[in-house]
């Protein structure tokens, strides 16, 4: 929404603030300015002159030399301009003066153009004659203005040498821009605009005084109206106007038009169009003489129905969509856009007005089914107040008698069948101070109503809503009312007091934080990836036709087909990032993201999918799949569940490398995966390095995390190690080993490390060396061999069932 | 007899003084002290002096060793000291080399700005919370006032699953959620993904997060939202931010409120994070509107609240003067290694 503040002046006329204050306190009332614009920028010392004299230039075939009245005097001003004559007005320049832009209309430089004193081809020129393209505007607002060449004043603009040009012309104004909320719906019009104005400043608002003199006759002769559709039109109104005169309309208004960006065509359109932008309800005008059976008839359409529209185009439509008909046929969308069969030519002789109030709901769904959005509609969906179309039709034909652009018939055809009733609100004060923490008295709040135009009656204590605040129904959409215009600012800072509650993280968020500190200890850093993403990723991956990470949960109306699906697998962002860091040239990589994948529990959706939070690690550079592996047991063992955590070699992981990935398990428990990426799909995401990823599933993590520690005390007695040399089949995994030295171990054995793994001259084709260490204690006495080597002979003993021998 | 250690001891002396490394003086510890040392002699030879005269000589012996052991003493330790002088000076080294770090990991920049913003609200009492992504149309539209065909469904451009089922536009559902719970009071923040559809630029992203803070209890008023995000905004902008409350419409609250800050960076005088004019938008506010505490089980003639949702990425893009709101999610090193 835009005002230029002249408009506003005209409901507002004690309304004398500077432009910025203006700005500052509309903001702060409610009116959120977006920005405004200074139509008077960078324009400086420009005056009107007169011409005296014009001569030719002694050296320059296209310029001239003009003696110029400026009223406190005469300057010289050579020009190239061709269409002054002796005896225009024409604005002036001065010397050190600026304008806003230059006469080819390109965009206006920000610190505008300065004119100083200067020769032209050896000619004094004491300053500079402006075209309205030099002044910041444009033909479009001043039409009077010539295609080429300088603005010169008419007759009827009763200018003299020395006035101030730019007021002359009106530019002395600013267009504010407004941000204005969706409640409300009567600010999209001057009127709304300037009682917020109004009631801002605590200025008198001056509504304008609709009187319509009328000539005779009864509307009724000329037009009847069915409404056969009120759910979705609860008001129509319609009047008639006769002889018409078609022409162009005044300055004033084609001026007001153009500040709201509307191009001037007639007196009749322009009314309509100025009373759209007036009172913010939309007009219709049809030429009555098209209209068969002299009646209107509102209705819906039917299914399939086809309709050409004004603009020529042919649309489909449907029982929701409502029409407006004559005696025969359909003549307009109600409320969206006419008829090619009913447009207004220049020819009309009897004009029928329409102001009616559309359902905005309706309205809406259907410009989004039609696929046609007006300027009408979008103040329709906005959904009216009934009793504006009264006010606007009449308006209207008020103007078309000012403008003596025809003769209006008397009476108005008024279809309203339920009129609205004005919401009446209990005045309660001690409830909006007690919502509001203020003590407002109740004088203070009756007068900011007053200003609003509630009605307030002291019997009933009960406040009458005017019916074009529609936003207004509880108290405390009134103690708004109140709050903004005390001023928001006014509302003192308190804080909330009662009973005390306890500031904390849930369990798994401090999971999460420590899974954080983890792994940026290891040098991954915190990713961020969209939740939704294409199909094609599955493809990408590897993923089976038939597996269920394919059965994902769909957007209906996503923004295309690369955001379609919800992921249910965390790997495509990971890798798509360690792709954009391995085609950047970063020599290493190492990311972590924690984050949701979404599993539906059927398809379609008929409840809430399982979003499941899942950290992903992913690397390429240095390290390898141990140092991943490594993370994950630091990250285990810290929150407390490293032991009994397996890593069990697996391939059903498609996207991974075969023979090298594992899952990680605890008891029948799965936490997660990692592994080197599968070769194709490391090409797949255009990389050529080893990449690892791991993925943990947090919801196990978090249940598996136990902060519960108790102390052991730490060893009296010494240790016995023994190493082991084993020599073992290549095919054999050492966590086979492992679970063999546990199990043989008992209480006994403290702990084991692999500390070798030889392949190579020393052992035999097809074997391997595996060296470990074992540290046994007692936490009771000292051990001794006797107590040690049955364990030892124990366990070589079973690993030798396994093939599996000490090395000689 | 006194004449002969008294001989020893300045022989012993002047030895000790000229020696200068440590092996010399284990020597001369040995041919004096050592067992068939000098002065060990002279203590063989006590059988020969008179029995009443031994505890003097006795005495005259013991004090010329513990002279000498004393001045040994001294020297080894002022020899050792020299050695080790020497040593440590040849062991510079140049400490203005560069230090060796790990590959260290970093926070993602959106991440610390949430906590550092979940602290400041913690510290208040406010308990973290989260609720469902994908959600039900219920509770991000119908029980926060905004019915089926309601224009703001419109305006936050959503995508959908199913009729009833979308991707959330706001965090505002988990308050339904936990106001329909019941536990009074509630003083919650829920951070969260929300989605709009929204085409990808620098300003816009279809996934973004929110943080949603409400209060409910007997007795909250607007004051007291307006002295909590006060609080809040100095914490974390600063001990000089001031706030300033703008009146502005969401349907689940009224009165409603934008607020703004004074510029963090320039502090109000206006720069170009601000685009010069002194103050930053960063949140939506309001009382919790009666119909939505009613919709969700708590009475509205008893109970109020407030209610406040802040746009992370708009909270760190200023925060850290990052330009591009796509780095956010590009996950560049080079751009995560500088938070």
């Amino acid at each position: 929404m835009n005002t230029p503040i002249s408009w506003l002046k005209v409901y507002v006329p004690d309304l004398d603030v500077d432009v910025q204050d203006f700005v500052d306190a509309m903001t702060l009332s409610g009116s959120h300015v977006e920005g405004y614009e200074k139509k008077d920028k960078n324009l400086e010392k420009i005056v009107v002159g007169k011409i005296e004299k014009i001569e030719k230039h002694p050296d320059a075939d296209k310029l001239i030399i003009c003696q110029v009245n400026i009223g406190a005097g005469t300057i010289q001003i050579v020009t190239g301009a061709p269409n002054v004559k002796e005896g225009d007005l024409v604005p002036v320049v001065l010397d050190g003066g600026k304008v806003a832009g230059g006469h080819d209309g390109e965009p206006l430089p920000e610190d505008g153009i300065k004119i100083k004193k200067g020769k032209l081809r050896g000619i004094e020129s004491d300053g500079m004659m402006c075209s309205i393209e030099e002044l910041g505007s444009s033909r479009d607002l001043y039409p009077e203005a010539p295609e080429y060449g300088i603005y010169i004043f008419g007759e009827e603009s009763g200018v003299k040498p020395g006035d101030d040009a730019i007021a002359a012309l009106g530019l002395h104004d600013s267009v504010v821009e407004y941000e204005i909320t969706s409640n409300r719906v009567d600010c999209f019009s001057m009127i709304g605009m300037a009682r917020e104005a109004a009631a801002t400043f605590d200025k008198e608002f001056h509504e304008p005084e609709i009187k319509v003199q009328g000539s005779g006759g009864d509307v009724n002769d000329y037009i009847t109206v069915d409404v056969q559709a009120p759910d979705l039109c609860p008001r129509y109104t319609a009047r008639v106007v006769t002889d018409l005169k078609i022409g162009p309309s005044p300055k004033w208004m084609r001026e007001r038009l153009a500040s709201q960006g509307i191009r001037s065509i007639n007196n009749l359109v322009d009314i309509t169009n100025y009373v759209m932008e007036e009172y913010g309800q939309p007009m219709h005008a049809y030429d009555l003489d098209t209209i068969a059976g002299k009646k209107i008839v509102v209705k819906r359409a039917n299914d399939g129905d086809t309709f050409v529209t004004l603009d020529g185009q042919e649309r489909k439509m449907d029982k929701d969509v409502l029409m407006i008909c004559d005696g025969e046929k359909e003549i307009g969308i109600a409320g969206i856009m006419g008829g090619e069969n009913s447009m207004v030519t220049d020819d009309i002789k009897t004009l029928l007005f329409e102001a009616a109030c559309f359902d905005g709901t309706n309205i809406r769904l259907t410009t989004k089914r039609i696929g046609l959005a007006t300027d009408a509609a979008a103040k329709f969906v906005k959904g009216l107040d009934p009793n504006l179309a009264e006010q606007a039709i009449n308006r209207a034909c008020q103007l078309i008698e000012e403008l003596g652009c025809g003769k209006v018939v008397d009476g108005m055809v008024d279809v309203y069948p339920n009129p609205v009733k004005e919401v009446v609100l209990p005045f309660e004060p001690e409830k909006m101070n007690k919502l509001l923490g203020t003590d407002i008295s109740s004088d203070v709040m009756l007068s900011i109503f007053k200003k609003l135009e509630l009605r307030y009656d002291e019997k009933t204590n009960m406040l009458t809503i005017p019916t074009f605040r529609q936003d207004l129904k509880c108290m405390a959409d009134l103690a708004e009312e109140v709050a903004r215009f005390y001023g928001y600012a006014n509302i003192p800072t308190t804080l909330p007091h009662g009973e005390s509650t306890a500031g904390k993280k849930s369990y798994a968020e401090r999971v999460n934080d420590i899974v954080r500190n983890i792994v940026e200890g290891d040098g991954f850093s915190g990713a961020m990836h969209y939740s939704f993403e294409s199909p094609k990723v599955f493809d990408k991956l590897l993923i089976p036709q038939d597996s269920v990470y394919r059965k994902a949960i769909q957007i209906m109306n996503p923004l295309g087909e690369d955001f379609s699906i919800m992921r249910t697998l965390p790997l495509n962002g990971m890798l798509t990032s360690l792709s954009t860091n391995y085609n950047r040239r970063n020599k290493h990589a190492r990311l972590y993201e924690l984050a949701n994948v979404y599993l539906p529990k059927a398809l379609p959706l008929t409840e809430l999918p399982d979003e499941r939070m899942m950290l992903t690690l992913g690397m390429f550079g240095e390290g390898d799949f141990f140092d991943l592996k490594g993370v994950i047991e630091e990250l285990t063992e810290k929150l407390g569940f490293a032991k009994e955590v397996s890593y069990e070699p697996t391939s059903e992981h498609p996207f991974l490398h075969p023979g090298r990935q594992a899952n990680i398990t605890k008891g029948k428990l799965s936490v997660g995966y990692l592994g080197q990426l599968h070769p194709e799909v490391v090409e797949n995401y255009g990389m050529k390095k080893e990449v690892y990823v791991a993925v943990l599933d947090m919801q196990t993590v978090t249940m598996l995390t136990t902060f519960d520690r108790k102390y052991e005390g730490i060893a009296k007695f010494p240790s016995v190690t023994r190493d082991l040399a084993l020599v073992v089949d290549k095919s054999v995994f050492v966590g086979e080993i492992e679970k063999v030295i546990k199990k043989c171990g008992g209480k006994m054995l403290e702990s084991y490390k692999l500390f070798d793994v030889y392949e190579g001259a020393q052992v035999a084709p097809g074997k391997k060396s595996v060296a470990y260490s074992l540290v046994f204690r007692d936490k009771t006495k000292t051990l001794t061999d006797a107590d040690v080597n049955p364990v030892v002979e124990k366990l070589l003993a079973e690993l030798s069932k396994m093939g599996i021998e000490i090395r000689a | 007899m006194k004449e002969k250690l008294q001989s020893i001891k300045e022989q012993a002396l002047s030895k000790i003084a000229e020696a200068q490394d440590i092996n010399l003086l284990n020597d001369i510890k040995v041919s004096i002290l050592g067992k068939k040392g000098e002065l060990t002699q002279v203590l063989k030879s006590m059988k020969d002096v008179a029995p009443e005269d031994r505890p003097k000589v006795g005495q005259m012996v013991n004090e010329t060793r513990a002279n000498i052991e004393a001045k040994l003493e001294e020297k080894m330790k002022s020899i050792n000291s020299a050695m080790r002088a020497e040593k440590m000076k040849r062991e510079t080294i140049d400490v203005t080399l560069p230090g060796v770090k790990k590959i260290d990991g970093h926070r993602h920049p959106n991440q610390i700005a949430l906590e550092d913003l979940e602290r400041v609200f913690i510290g208040m009492g406010y308990e973290i919370v989260s609720g469902p992504e994908i959600e039900y149309d219920k509770y991000n539209f119908e029980l926060l006032n905004i019915p089926a065909n309601h224009p703001a469904k419109d305006e936050q451009d959503t995508f959908y699953i199913t009729k009833d089922i979308l991707l959330r536009t706001q965090t505002s559902p988990v308050q339904a959620r936990i106001m329909e719970q019941g536990k009074l009071p509630i003083r919650i923040l829920s951070p969260g993904r929300v989605f709009r559809s929204d085409e990808v630029d620098a300003t816009h992203s279809p996934s973004f997060h929110q943080v949603e803070g409400l209060v409910v209890d007997k007795g909250i008023t607007m004051a007291d939202l307006k002295g909590t995000l006060d609080q809040f905004a100095k914490e974390f902008f600063g001990e000089k931010t001031k706030t300033k409350f703008r009146p502005h419409h969401f349907p689940f609250t009224e009165p409603s409120a934008e607020v703004d800050i004074t510029c963090f960076k320039c502090g109000g005088k206006g720069c170009r994070v601000c685009k010069g004019s002194g103050w930053i938008e960063i949140l939506g506010c309001g009382m919790v509107h009666p119909h939505v505490l009613e919709m969700c089980g708590i009475d509205p003639e008893e109970y109020s609240g407030f209610a406040f949702g802040i746009g992370l990425e708009r909270i760190t893009l200023l925060k850290y003067e990052i330009d591009d709101m796509r780095l956010l999610y590009e996950n560049d090193t080079r751009f995560l290694n500088q938070f």
